[in-house]
């Protein structure tokens, strides 16, 4: 089973994602970590934003739930898309995501390499709010592993 | 969880030098962590918690999310950098696996972070890298913050 190519250069586009207080407190409990910038409006308005802010790589919810949906998809040719393992994942944040944001991500699969028996899937996924404003870029490197792995 | 941590501010750009910014971090990770993990980011991916289905998918036992190890090691630079709206861009890569058996034992990883460049105010630039053991699960070469 083999990745099909003509997938290369195609976007595809996500159904919108409201980022809430509650999923970025959770995500940062599982990250251990109290900052208050995620815990805290009132501290996050002090530092100058809206509302509590996500932590820098949260918007791998977005970014990975997109990526799954398009991997899944018979047409796209994975025979087993479990294994896919992480190999590089790159942000550049133009802002912050904040409670309340209603954000929408367009993936664009930017290129297959086909490394031994091993497919390399790269996805350029970029991140807009509801005003249509970039707010994140993200890069991500996904490495298909052969059936004989200890 | 509760914020009891106090809120600083941006660090100013001024007086920052190259050099290791925080202590190193180690973190305890379990098999309940990995669950915990998956839930909050939406990742049910079963490499990550399923004996049977990550042998079936070719891999010795679950292993840990590289993300997971990414945003805890991301946090010794927003404590430093006193603001997590302060990192701007970041990229890394897992050039190895963290296994996690189901035996009850923990799978200890320990972050370092350092400034490699101190830029054109207000950026700066740190490495950032997880090590399990002596080998290195994470390495983040391009760390771009944005200071006061």
């Amino acid at each position: 089973m083999a990745i099909n190519p003509s997938m290369v250069g195609e976007v595809f586009a996500a159904e919108p994602y409201e980022v809430s207080r509650e999923k970025i407190r959770e995500f940062a409990a599982a990250l251990r970590d109290d900052n208050p910038a995620y815990h805290d409006p009132d501290a996050a308005q002090a530092l100058g934003h809206p509302d509590v802010i996500a932590p820098p790589s949260f918007l791998m919810i977005i970014s990975l739930e997109a990526e799954r949906k398009l991997v899944y998809d018979p047409a796209f040719g994975i025979g087993d898309p479990r294994r896919l393992v992480h190999r590089e994942q790159r942000f550049a944040h133009r802002r912050p995501a904040h409670a309340g944001d209603r954000l929408t991500v367009a993936i664009r699969v930017t290129d297959v390499e086909y490394l031994g028996d091993n497919e390399v899937l790269h996805f350029e996924d970029r991140i807009t709010d509801a005003d249509g404003e970039l707010v994140s870029t993200a890069t991500s490197t996904f490495v298909s592993f052969p059936e004989e792995r200890a | 969880m509760t914020a009891t941590a106090t809120i600083t501010g941006r660090r100013p750009h001024a007086g920052v030098e190259v050099g290791p910014i925080l202590a190193d971090r180690s973190f305890t990770l379990h098999r309940r962590d990995l669950v915990r993990y998956a839930g909050s980011s939406c990742d049910y991916n079963p490499i990550h918690y399923d004996d049977t289905l990550a042998r079936e998918a070719g891999l010795a036992t679950p292993i840990v999310q590289g993300m997971f190890t990414m945003g805890l090691a991301l946090t010794l630079v927003t404590d430093w950098a006193g603001d997590p709206a302060a990192i701007v861009d970041f990229g890394g890569r897992f050039p190895r696996q963290v296994p996690m058996p189901n035996t009850g034992e923990a799978a200890e990883i320990v972050a370092s972070a350092s400034v490699v460049e101190v830029l054109d105010a207000p950026l700066v630039r740190l490495s950032v890298s997880v090590r399990l053991g002596e080998a290195r699960v994470l390495t983040m070469p391009r760390v771009l913050v944005e200071l006061a």
